[in-house]
């Protein structure tokens, strides 16, 4: 017997069985193990927010669990191709049912799939939870370009495609988000904070992050929602918290916010003729 | 009959089932309908095969130990060619150009429609087929 | 020994069958299954070729940060008519037009299929809503550019005027009728006319993800319908369905288009798993590892696969995340038992790398890498980030792939059997290597640009110049990918007519090979007692009979008589 990790029947089958459940039993130990080093990042990155770093661990999880299984697979599958190529015209065993190892194959993954559904709430209670905030940012997606206004303050960005609109955070801060859309489905999608949610005509959906480093990150809309779909960018700028009162003081004169309207009433004529420009002008509107 | 009744019933109740669970939980009346829709497709045919299948002996085809011989007789009316499946296609394509194009395309649709309608019954009343 | 009774198949004839209409009446008129599944075959794999085409350009447009092969409009066709017609018009009508027409009633026993006027009705009703919805490229307009999912309020006719639009919905309203016509007539088929002794558990896999996937039409394609008529209605009868201007809620559309929209993935899906593991068994002379335990899988993803629709809307925000997400999930189980099943199926067998075979093993590599990364997407914080970018493009495109690989393994398969000409080997293993190696480089690349944050849909990508390197990679596996069809069609050329296939080529299992190749009129002569879900292998080899546990399944009364 050539092949003892699958033999379909015989009097060892037993032995066989055991050592098959302890190996199955290695692979999470094994993945333990892993993780205590360093943990390859599989493509992903950690982000910027809070929850953006869990959903990397989570990421990080999947992953091994997906390479461990798919490796399993290919192993098996190319050791088949090269261990039972044709050799002659005789006609193999005909063996069609083997109970145990199908219910080991059933059973197996019932239970992985419920590990992954427990891992999986555990960040999303985390990254969907509403704390108490005291940074607010309505963000408003229309086509083909972006709104950011500060409930309670002066402050008002607005901009559109290539115009690169910049949504000024502080760091190490709860911000809430209102997000809406004043015409199609768009999509906020900020790759540093690994998260994406639509900007959905009729609907105010509301989600909160917390930014952990400051800089600045490109944001995108990334649900299609029409021709200048491809260039509807956005940054956000992550900044202390001085810095943001700064930058929030600097609309209370009349003059930044008359300018910030001038700048919108601008905007909004040129999307009522529906010709944005693809040309960098400036960033955002102040 | 007995296991294609058993299939579509199965379906049913695991629908039924998720329709319950999913409304409970959600309380989303779109998703819940749709899947109680799924939960009739699955009970109204399957409770029609459950019934039918009461009423009759073993079909040859349910007989794991029938031979080819029992299978002998008429199997059915199938029609060799026929030209009505093609007209009533045209009739429904100018019917969907009337969507698109304006209205006056229905004349020749609905009228190819009717046509492919009757000639096919008439061709079944001949013997054609199905 | 089995015997063999002269064909007790006696269909009442029509009359003019024996000096029916030839040429292109004869195409026009036809209602015989098979020649209605060979012109769906046609069909579809020129819907492929097109849909290729299409692709060819998206990529030849990404291989530059700013791209100027088309315009930004211009893009937004090419995306939404490429997924159009592979979804809509290739992969659907391919297997359940082209394949299940051909083979379910062969396998089953059957002479035809139980309606054939219906079935003629749904090839037409298919040519015409294909020919409707690709028009939409010579309308003033263009084609429809509101991707192949068509969300609203875009779709309404306040963002997309035009008739482009008005044609992609006529086009699926009619291609959605003529899929439905087609599970009515298959479900018919498989309940009413299969041969004596062929049960239900002894129909071949490939009749069983039929089955379900006709349930599944049947169950999913009302909803579109009825979606697409909204839709329509919301463009020109001034209702406001869709739309938050008039009251009506833009969701309800993703709803609705996803109810249809996942069991679809199913519905292309089972096809080419049943495909896929006739060819493994037939290749390895083994029978079907686990058979019942892939009946119930098969049935087990179709009923799953009608309460995980909103996974696609995770990142709306309004729906109920954890219901969909373990939903999501335990399709992996079922899923995971095939890929087991299919490996056992191989193990200990006598393999025969026919281009077949080969790509029969392609499509479990590569659908295995499309299973996996699907796991990734039922999981909602995984989903926040990676909705939308090329993550899923390549997760998709790892699992459509693979159907495509399937399909031409299905093509080399059986294709000898409706023609009665095998294709050439070679050409068709260099084919397989063109396409296997084609789809690694094809949509590695696409995953990391996901993860690099590369949204889909995107014309131009300015503001990220460093994503050029991946997508030229990526482009090159499509070339790749164009260069295996253009080898598929090099082959069917060069042995047109040339290497008679005899009646089993393969030594095949299942009912289809023990008749002639091309099949009679009404598909029989005679017919072997069916005593397993292998009736011609048992025919062929008495001596081998499937085990079940080291023993025959089932003592077989029938066979006690000597013969
Ligand atoms: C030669 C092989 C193929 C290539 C090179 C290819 C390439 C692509 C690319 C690059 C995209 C993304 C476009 C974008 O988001 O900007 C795409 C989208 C898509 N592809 Fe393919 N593809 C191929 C085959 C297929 C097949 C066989 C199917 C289905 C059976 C398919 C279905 C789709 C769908 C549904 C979309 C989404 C369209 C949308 O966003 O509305 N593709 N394809
Ligand atoms: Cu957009
Ligand atoms: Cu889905």
């Amino acid at each position: 017997m050539e092949s003892p990790a699958l033999s379909p029947q015989g009097v060892t089958a037993r032995q066989r069985r055991w050592r098959r459940i302890r190996r199955v039993a290695a692979l999470p130990l094994a993945a333990l193990a892993l993780s205590g080093c360093t943990v390859p990042s599989f493509g992903a990155s950690a982000g910027v927010t809070r929850s953006s770093r869990s959903v990397f661990h989570l990421w990080q999880g999947f992953s091994i669990l997906a390479v461990i299984i798919g490796g399993l697979v290919v192993a098996l599958i190319l050791w088949s191709v090269v261990r039972y190529r044709r050799r002659g015209d005789s006609i193999p065993k005909q063996s069609q049912y083997h109970i145990p190892l199908e219910l080991t194959y059933t059973i197996v993954p019932f239970l992985i799939i419920f590990g992954l559904f427990a891992a999986t709430m555990v960040v999303e209670n985390k990254e969907l939870a509403n704390p108490t905030t005291k940074v607010t940012v309505d963000v408003n997606a229309f086509q083909w370009g972006w709104r950011f206004t500060y409930p309670g303050h002066n402050a008002m960005v607005i901009g559109q495609t290539t115009q690169d609109p910049e949504m000024v955070i502080p760091v190490n801060t709860n911000v809430h988000i209102n997000l809406t859309s004043s015409d199609v489905v768009h999509g906020f999608y900020v790759h540093a904070f690994n998260f994406s949610r639509y900007a959905l005509p009729g609907v105010l959906n509301q989600f909160t992050f917390r930014a952990v480093q400051t800089g600045t990150f490109d944001g995108q809309c990334t649900q299609l929602c029409g021709l200048y779909h491809s260039l509807m960018f956005f940054r956000v700028k992550v900044v202390t918290p001085t810095q943001y009162q700064t930058w929030l003081a600097s609309f209370t004169t009349s003059s930044a916010s008359s300018a910030a309207s001038a700048a919108q009433k601008a905007l909004q004529s040129q999307s009522a003729t529906n010709v944005p420009t693809r040309i960098t002008t400036s960033r955002g509107a102040n | 009959m007995k296991v294609e009744s058993k299939i579509m019933l199965g379906l049913g109740c695991f629908f039924g089932l998720i329709a319950a669970v999913y409304w409970f939980w959600g309380r989303d009346s779109t998703g819940s309908i749709m899947i109680v829709g799924g939960m009739l497709l699955g009970f109204l045919p399957g409770g029609y095969y459950y019934w039918w299948s009461r009423r009759i002996a073993t079909r040859p085809e349910d007989d794991p130990t029938a031979t080819q011989a029992q299978g002998a007789g008429v199997v059915g009316a199938f029609p060799a060619t026929s030209i009505w499946p093609f007209t009533l296609a045209m009739g429904a394509f100018f019917t969907v150009l009337a969507l698109v194009f304006g209205i006056w395309f229905l004349v020749p649709g609905l009228a190819l429609v009717i046509w492919a309608a009757f000639g096919g019954v008439a061709e079944s009343r001949r013997g054609g087929g199905v | 020994m089995t015997d063999v009774l002269e064909r007790p198949l006696t269909p009442e004839h029509s009359p003019q069958e024996e000096h029916g209409p030839s040429g292109l009446l004869k195409w026009l008129t036809t209602t015989d299954h098979k020649i209605i599944g060979l012109s769906y075959t046609v069909t579809s794999v020129i819907m492929m070729v097109i849909g290729g085409a299409l692709a060819e350009m998206i990529r030849f447009q990404l291989t530059t940060p700013n791209g100027t092969l088309v315009s930004l409009a211009q893009y937004n066709e090419l995306f939404t008519m490429h997924g159009s017609v592979m979804i809509y018009l290739f992969a659907g009508p391919f297997a359940f037009g082209a394949l299940a027409n051909i083979l379910v009633p062969i396998q089953i026993g059957a002479p035809d299929m139980a309606f054939p006027r219906l079935n003629a009705l749904s090839y037409w009703l298919y040519l015409m809503g294909s020919i409707t919805m690709l028009s939409g490229f010579f309308t003033a307009g263009g084609a429809a550019n509101f991707g192949w999912v068509a969300y609203a309020p875009l779709s309404n006719s306040t963002y997309t005027p035009g008739a482009g639009a008005d044609l992609w919905i006529g086009g699926l309203l009619l291609t959605g009728f003529s899929a439905i016509f087609t599970g009515v007539n298959l479900v018919a088929t498989i309940f009413y006319l299969r041969a004596p002794g062929m049960t239900m558990f002894r129909m071949p896999i490939f009749t069983w993800n039929m089955l379900v996937t006709a349930i599944l039409i049947l169950l999913a394609f009302p909803v579109l319908t009825a979606g697409l008529i909204m839709l329509y209605a919301d463009r020109h009868f001034g209702t406001h369905i869709f739309s938050v201007a008039g009251g009506g809620v833009p969701v309800l559309w993703q709803h609705i288009f996803w109810f249809w929209g996942h069991p679809e993935v199913y519905i292309l899906a089972l096809p080419f798993f049943g495909m896929v593991t006739e060819i493994l068994a037939v290749f390895s002379r083994k029978p079907v590892f686990g058979y019942k335990g892939m009946v119930f899988a098969t049935l087990s993803i179709g009923a799953l696969s009608l309460g995980v629709w909103a996974h696609h809307m995770f990142t709306t925000g309004v729906v109920l995340l954890p219901f969909f997400s373990i939903m999501s999930l335990l399709i992996a189980v079922p899923t995971g038992i095939k890929i087991f099943n299919w490996i056992g199926t191989i193990w200990r067998g006598q393999i025969w790398f026919s281009t077949a075979m080969l790509m029969a093993i392609g499509f479990v590599i590569t659908f295995l890498i499309g299973g996996l990364t699907g796991v990734y997407l039922a999981s909602p914080p995984l989903d926040f980030f990676t909705h939308d970018t090329y993550f899923v493009v390549a997760h998709f495109h790892s699992v459509v792939m693979a159907l495509v690989l399937g399909g031409m393994g299905a093509l080399y398969y059986w294709g000898p059997k409706i023609t009665g000409y095998l294709l050439n080997e070679t050409i068709g293993k260099i084919q397989f290597w063109f396409l296997f190696i084609g789809i690694q480089v094809f949509t590695i690349p696409m995953y990391m640009l996901g993860l690099d944050g590369m949204p889909r849909r995107m014309a131009v990508y300015p503001h990220d110049p460093q994503w050029q390197t991946l997508n030229d990679i990526s482009t090159a596996g499509a070339v790749l990918i164009g260069l295996s069809t253009v080898l598929f069609v090099i082959n069917i050329v060069v042995s047109w007519k040339k290497y008679p296939a005899g009646d089993n080529p393969w030594d095949g299992q299942t009912l289809e090979w023990f008749t002639t190749s091309p099949p009679p009129h009404h598909n029989f002569y005679r017919l072997p007692q069916i005593r397993s879900e292998r009736p011609t292998w048992d025919y062929n080899h008495p001596d081998h009979r499937a085990l079940a546990h080291g023993v025959p399944e089932t003592p077989r009364e029938s066979e006690q008589v000597p013969s």
